[in-house]
This record gives structure tokens, sequence and C-alpha cells, in this order.
């Protein structure tokens, strides 16, 4: 019979799926409707720094569970911490690019519906990156403290899985957004 | 089959009594998914009884043209209060309050796969649904409604802008569906795990009672169609507080968009609450006909379809906001095609029936009644899928008597047979049999009093969610006719407190298994012991209980 916790983390990303889909439904619908600028080519660059992070992250959470499930418990600490690090940096840049956005270029969630959107999606998912950072750490902690061990590799594994839709979530926003929206 | 036997023949005896404030704690702190059902099911009858007397007074207020019991703000408020706490704390709740009861007893499992969880999604619902209500007090306060949300229950953009919804009343209707919304998800993530992960040795998919499955069914629309509602929340909170135009039609936002965002979970949310019904006819009724549920692969398969279905029908809400034609045509379709499932439902329940020894206990009499008035529901449905005849009717009274004949009529009833039906598993007392039926006969005449004449008076033209009305429309008769049903509604549910008041006190034993049903719940004490099963059963069929009164002739051989 199928394990609990691999259900109910599929289950959680179905639903999780679903709060997305309506965000990127909104965006694209409402693309190109701004009735004032700064519009999306004036002001968004492509973050291709931010995005080779994030997606390589995926990379190191799966060595990192993996290497639990072996018993390299010190080995998997490290590349947990790595994807740690490596999301870290996505949600820096993202800050950094809000920050020139607001600060610079005068867009806001209220500016227009570009502003609206954009924020919305683009924050929905950076608060997903924030609550996988936090899991992430935790697990690090864990495992450099020697509280993980084989035994607990499912639910590693299900952080990662986690941490791999937060990623996958992040190649339609950044379709959406920084493909198709500009 | 003989650790069945034993676990029917285990027994604790009834706990001692204890001071009431360590009754409360216990309940209080509890992750036991039979507290967690009961209390759920509790609370969603006390919201069942404040959503009523709202709906009283909107009946009082409409009984002739041109009256004055409530002011004109506080009508908008109580149709909104009733609409919403009917849905969201009302209907939900008692579906899976009776899930959360149900769904592990009937698989032969201790509890649900979280019970933590369990509980966060129960107190979320408790406090989500405090929360709407301290709006009454909230703000200017009691009088006319404090500021008690006015949007109507599904809130429709750009009324509830900041410009034409100043002050907090929206937001109460906002967050509190906010964190409902978020407990239930998680408790339909348990129950799927649950069913998917916890069944005992041989309750395999293919033996599932038909309600597990039926609930597996709402816990999946439920997964995929209330994270929508949430996200058009979240955008309608980030339009209220930051200043964003998601639903600001000013600023190049839609209005529209809020709808199909409402509506794509608003339409799969019926069935969220009318297939829980199905689950409980689709126990009730092969238990007191005395037969197997009638092709038990056609009602699953049906169920399933539904689920898939419900997801593709949501804009025949918004047929009279102009979509054009080519929307309007399919989703004219996918509505007429989601009837054929339905229907086939129907025909299994009466082919259930056909043959059968049928006992008409209170249970029974219930699901009979939903049998008939949900088969009007889904008629006036079709001629609501028309478009043209969508078009003539949109917003009036015949919407009303068409939901509230699916929701009531049908949802209400099989509730209320659901009760009667299990009220002896969870309290070990049987309901009144003399005063069910007063409560049944007093609710379908009250109920049809109400709702049948709405029908008319929305083909005579009159549209919902007004406050008073002109003379000389020709309304005034039907209107009384339908205040008139309310006293009987209203008596019947006093003569089901009393009856659940005496059960209580001195209600016959019940037993463990008073009807002589099949699912495994019956195989239990009554109320069950806090482990459920005292060891582990084992099934061989879709009716272990069968089999166990049975070992001549088990059930396996024949499906």
């Amino acid at each position: 019979m199928s394990s609990r916790g691999r259900v109910g983390m599929i289950c959680l990303i179905i639903a999780e799926a679903s709060l997305f889909a309506v965000f990127v439904v909104a965006y694209l619908y409402y693309l190109g409707k701004s009735l004032n600028g700064p519009f999306p080519r004036e002001v968004l660059s492509v973050p291709i720094l931010g995005t080779v992070c994030l997606l390589s992250s995926s990379v190191t959470v799966m060595i990192g569970a993996r290497a639990l499930g072996r018993g390299a418990v010190g080995r998997s600490g490290a590349w947990l911490f790595a994807t740690f690090l490596l999301g870290a940096v996505f949600l820096t840049l993202t800050g950094a690019e809000w920050s020139r956005l607001i600060a610079r270029e005068g867009l806001t969630i209220g500016t227009n519906l570009f502003g609206t959107t954009f924020y919305a999606l683009v924050g929905l998912h950076a608060s997903h990156v924030i609550v996988g950072l936090v899991m992430l750490a935790l697990i690090t902690v864990f495992a450099w403290s020697r509280a993980l061990g084989p035994a607990n590799a499912e639910r590693v594994e299900l952080v990662s899985w986690y941490w791999h839709f937060v990623d996958g979530v992040w190649i339609v926003v950044f379709t959406v957004v920084y493909v198709v929206g500009r | 089959m003989s650790v069945l036997a034993d676990t029917m023949a285990g027994r604790r005896g009834a706990g001692a009594h204890r001071p009431l404030l360590a009754v409360l704690h216990e309940w209080v702190v509890t992750v036991d998914h039979k507290r967690l059902g009961v209390m759920y099911v509790v609370s969603g009858l006390a919201f069942l009884l404040v959503a009523g007397l709202e709906a009283s007074t909107m009946r009082l207020q409409l009984v002739w043209s041109g009256l004055h019991v409530v002011p004109p703000g506080t009508f908008n408020r109580l149709f909104t209060m009733h609409g919403t706490t009917m849905v969201f704390l009302v209907g939900i709740p008692i579906v899976f309050g009776f899930a959360n009861y149900l769904v592990p007893l009937m698989i032969g499992a201790r509890d649900l796969a979280f019970p933590r969880l369990n509980a966060f999604g129960f107190w979320a619902f408790l406090f989500g649904g405090l929360l709407l209500h301290f709006s009454f007090v909230g703000g200017e306060g009691l009088y006319g409604g404090g500021s008690a949300p006015d949007v109507g229950w599904f809130a429709y953009a750009p009324l509830t802008g900041r410009a034409f919804s100043p002050g907090n009343s929206t937001d109460y209707w906002n967050l509190s569906i906010l964190v409902m919304g978020f407990g239930t998800v998680a408790t339909s993530i348990n129950l799927i795990v649950t069913t998917l992960a916890m069944r005992c040795p041989g309750m395999t998919l293919g033996r599932l009672p038909v309600y597990v499955w039926m609930m597996l069914v709402v816990s999946g629309m439920t997964v995929i169609a209330l994270p929508p509602l949430s996200a058009a929340q979240i955008m309608l909170l980030l339009d209220r507080f930051l200043g964003a135009h998601f639903f600001d039609t000013q600023a190049g936002g839609s209005a529209v968009m809020w709808q199909h965002f409402f509506w794509f979970f608003g339409h799969p949310e019926v069935y969220i609450l009318m297939v829980p019904g199905f689950a409980f006819v689709s126990e009730i009724i092969p238990v007191f006909s005395r037969k197997v549920i009638f092709g038990y692969p056609m009602v699953v398969a049906a169920s399933m379809a539904i689920g898939l279905l419900s997801m593709s029908v949501w804009a025949h809400h918004m047929f009279a906001v102009g979509m054009g034609s080519p929307l309007n045509a399919a989703f004219a379709a996918s509505t007429m095609l989601i009837a054929v499932p339905t229907g086939i439902k129907i025909f299994n329940w009466v082919a259930t029936m056909y043959g059968g020894r049928i006992r008409f206990a209170t249970p029974m009499l219930f699901a009979c009644a939903f049998l008939f008035q949900f088969l009007c529901a889904g008629l006036t449905g079709i001629m609501l899928a028309v478009v043209p005849f969508n078009w003539q009717v949109t917003d009036t009274y015949f919407v009303v008597a068409h939901f509230h004949y699916v929701l009531v009529g049908g949802l209400v009833f099989t509730i209320f047979g659901a009760i009667y039906y299990w009220f002896p598993k969870v309290t070990g007392r049987l309901l009144s049999e003399r005063l069910g039926r007063w409560h049944f006969w007093l609710f379908v005449v009250g109920f049809n009093v109400t709702f049948l004449p709405m029908h008319w008076l929305g083909m005579i033209g009159m549209p919902r969610r007004i406050y008073t009305y002109p003379a000389d429309r020709g309304w005034e008769f039907w209107n009384v006719v339908a205040s008139l049903g309310v006293l009987f509604q209203a008596a019947a549910i006093l003569v089901f407190l009393v009856n659940v008041v005496l059960a209580l006190r001195r209600g016959e034993r019940a037993g463990d298994d008073p009807w002589d049903a099949w699912t495994l719940e019956w195989a239990t004490a009554s109320p069950p012991p806090p482990y459920n099963f005292e060891t582990v059963p084992v099934v061989g069929s879709r009716r272990p209980l069968w089999d166990l009164k049975h070992p001549d002739d088990p059930d396996g051989p024949h499906e």
C-alpha cells in the first residue's frame, strides 16, 4: 500500500498547482491590458542567474536526499545546505529585482495591471521559496546535528518533492512573465 | 472472519463521570477523528439554526408587499450571511464531519492519516465561522447587522471594491472563508490519504463502501476546486488592502474574471456538497431495501464522471453576462451532459429498491423524499441550462427555488437521513421513530410549501435579493404561501431537537448494529472505542458484516 506521506505530498502539490494556475491565468488574461506604463518590455530583464541557481538546486536537493537514504548523513547535510544557498541566492536576486522595480522604475502593485499581476504571481512563488528555505534550513541543521538518519530518508525526499514543485512552478512563471509576457 | 467476530465482541465499559472542565479540555485538545467528526456536525447544526433564523426573518419581511420588518441594508446582510453560512458553515462541515467519523471506521482504520492536521482543519473552520459571525457585533454593533457582509454569498466585483464596499464587512467575508478554505483542503487531503493508504487487509478499492468512494471523489474535487477560490480571495485582499487592480474595472481590471474564478470553485462546490448526499443515500437505500446496491461499478464510475464534468460547467452561472454564443453553447452542453451520470445514479437507487423488502424507517423516508426532490432540482437544472430560458429567469426566484431544491431538498434531507441512520452508532441510542416521522412529514410539507411556489414567483418575474416589492405584481399570494411553509419547517427542526435531547437522555439502547447493516462501522461497539477496532478487521467482500452473519453464503463469489 502507498505511503501516507507520499500521497499527502502529491495531494498538496495538486492543490498548490491549482492555486498557482489561477494566478497564471490571471497574468495571461491581463497581459497588455495595463492602461499606463511602465510596461513589461521597458522594465523587465530576464533573470538568468536566479533561474540557473533555482533549477540547479533541484539537482542538489535530489543528491542530498539520496545521500541520506544511503546513510551518508554529513554529506547529505552538505548538499541540502548547498540547496539552501542556491535558493537563498534566487530569493536575494528576486528581492534586488523588486527593489529596482519599485525604487527606480516606480512600479508598485498599484501602478497598473502589470504591477498587480507581476507582484502577485512572482510574490506567490517567492513566498513558496521562503517556506521551502525554512524547511531546507531545518533539515540541514537536523542532518548536521545527526538527528536525521536513513530512517528519515522518506521525509527528506518529501521536502525535495516540494522543492521540485517550487522549481517547476518557476519554469512556468519564467515562461509566462519573462518570455511570453515581455 | 473470526477476527471480525472478536472485534464485534470487544467491549469497553462506559466512562466514569468526570468534571465538566476535564471533559471540555479533552474535547478541545482531541485529535480523534470521531470526536472531531461530532464537533464538525454539531457546529454545523448550530450554524444551521443561525442561517435558518436569518432565512425566517427574510421570509417575514417578504410575506406581503411594502413591509418594513428590517431595513434594506440589513436585508442585504441577511441574505449574504444566510447563503455564506449555509454553504461554508453548514454544508461543508457537516459533510466533512460525517466523512471524518465514518471513513476510518468503514475502511477498518484507527484514525485519519494525519490526526493533528485533522484537528487543524476543524479549528480553522470553527474560528473562520466565528470570525464571520463576529461581524454581527463588530463595527457599529448589533443593530442593523453591525458590519456583516452585504455583497451576496458570491461577492461579485466591483461591488466588493473599496469604493463600493467601504469598512470591513467584505473583509470579514473574505478572510473567514479564506481561513476555512485552508482547513477544508487540509481535511480533503487527509481523507484521500486515509482512503488510499490506510485500508484494512482485504479492503481493496473494489470493495470500498460506496460512501467512501464518493467521499474520495469529493475530496479530490475539493483539492482541485477550492484553491482557485482562495486564489481569487487573495487577489481581492490585494485589491482591497494594497490597491491592486485585479477586479478594478477603472484601471483595466475585469469584474467578469471574479465571476469566472468564483464559479470555477462555485460549481464544483455544488457537487462537493451534493455527492456526499448521494453517498448517504447509497448507504441507506440498500440497507432499508435489504439488497446490495444496484450496479456498484456504475455508481462509482458515475461519481467520478460527475467529479470530472463538474470542473467544466462553471460558466452556466454566467449566461447573462454576455459571454457570446460559442461559450454559452459549450457550457449549456456540458451542463446537460452532467445530468447523465446524475441520472444514472437515480436509476441505480430506484433499481436497488425495486423488488427489495423495503422498510420505511426514518432514514429511508428522508432518502425517498430526496429522490423526488432532487429529481425536481435536476429537471429545473436542465431547464436553466437552456440559455434563452436562463436569460428569462436569471436572478429570479426560479433560480432560488432550483438551488434550494438541490441543497435543501437534496442535501439537507440526506443529512437528516444520515443523522437518523448513524446517530445510534455515534451515541449508542436510537432516535425515536415516532418523533422522526413527525420531523420528516413536517419538513417535507414545510420545504415544498416554501420552495415550490418560488418557481411560479420566478416565472412571473419576481427578482431574487429584493427587500420588498410593489403590491400590483400579483406576487403576494405565493409569498404568503412560501412564508407559511417556514412555520412547518421550524416545527420540524424543533421536533428534531426534542428528539435528539430525549434520545440522549433516555433513548432506547441501540446495540452495535440496530439496522442489520453491512459496512464495517457496525462491527464495532456503539459508540466505538477510541481505537475503533480491537483487532484489525479482515474483509472478504463489499459487505463484510453480511459475510459474518451468513458464513454459509458469503458475498465474495457473487461480486
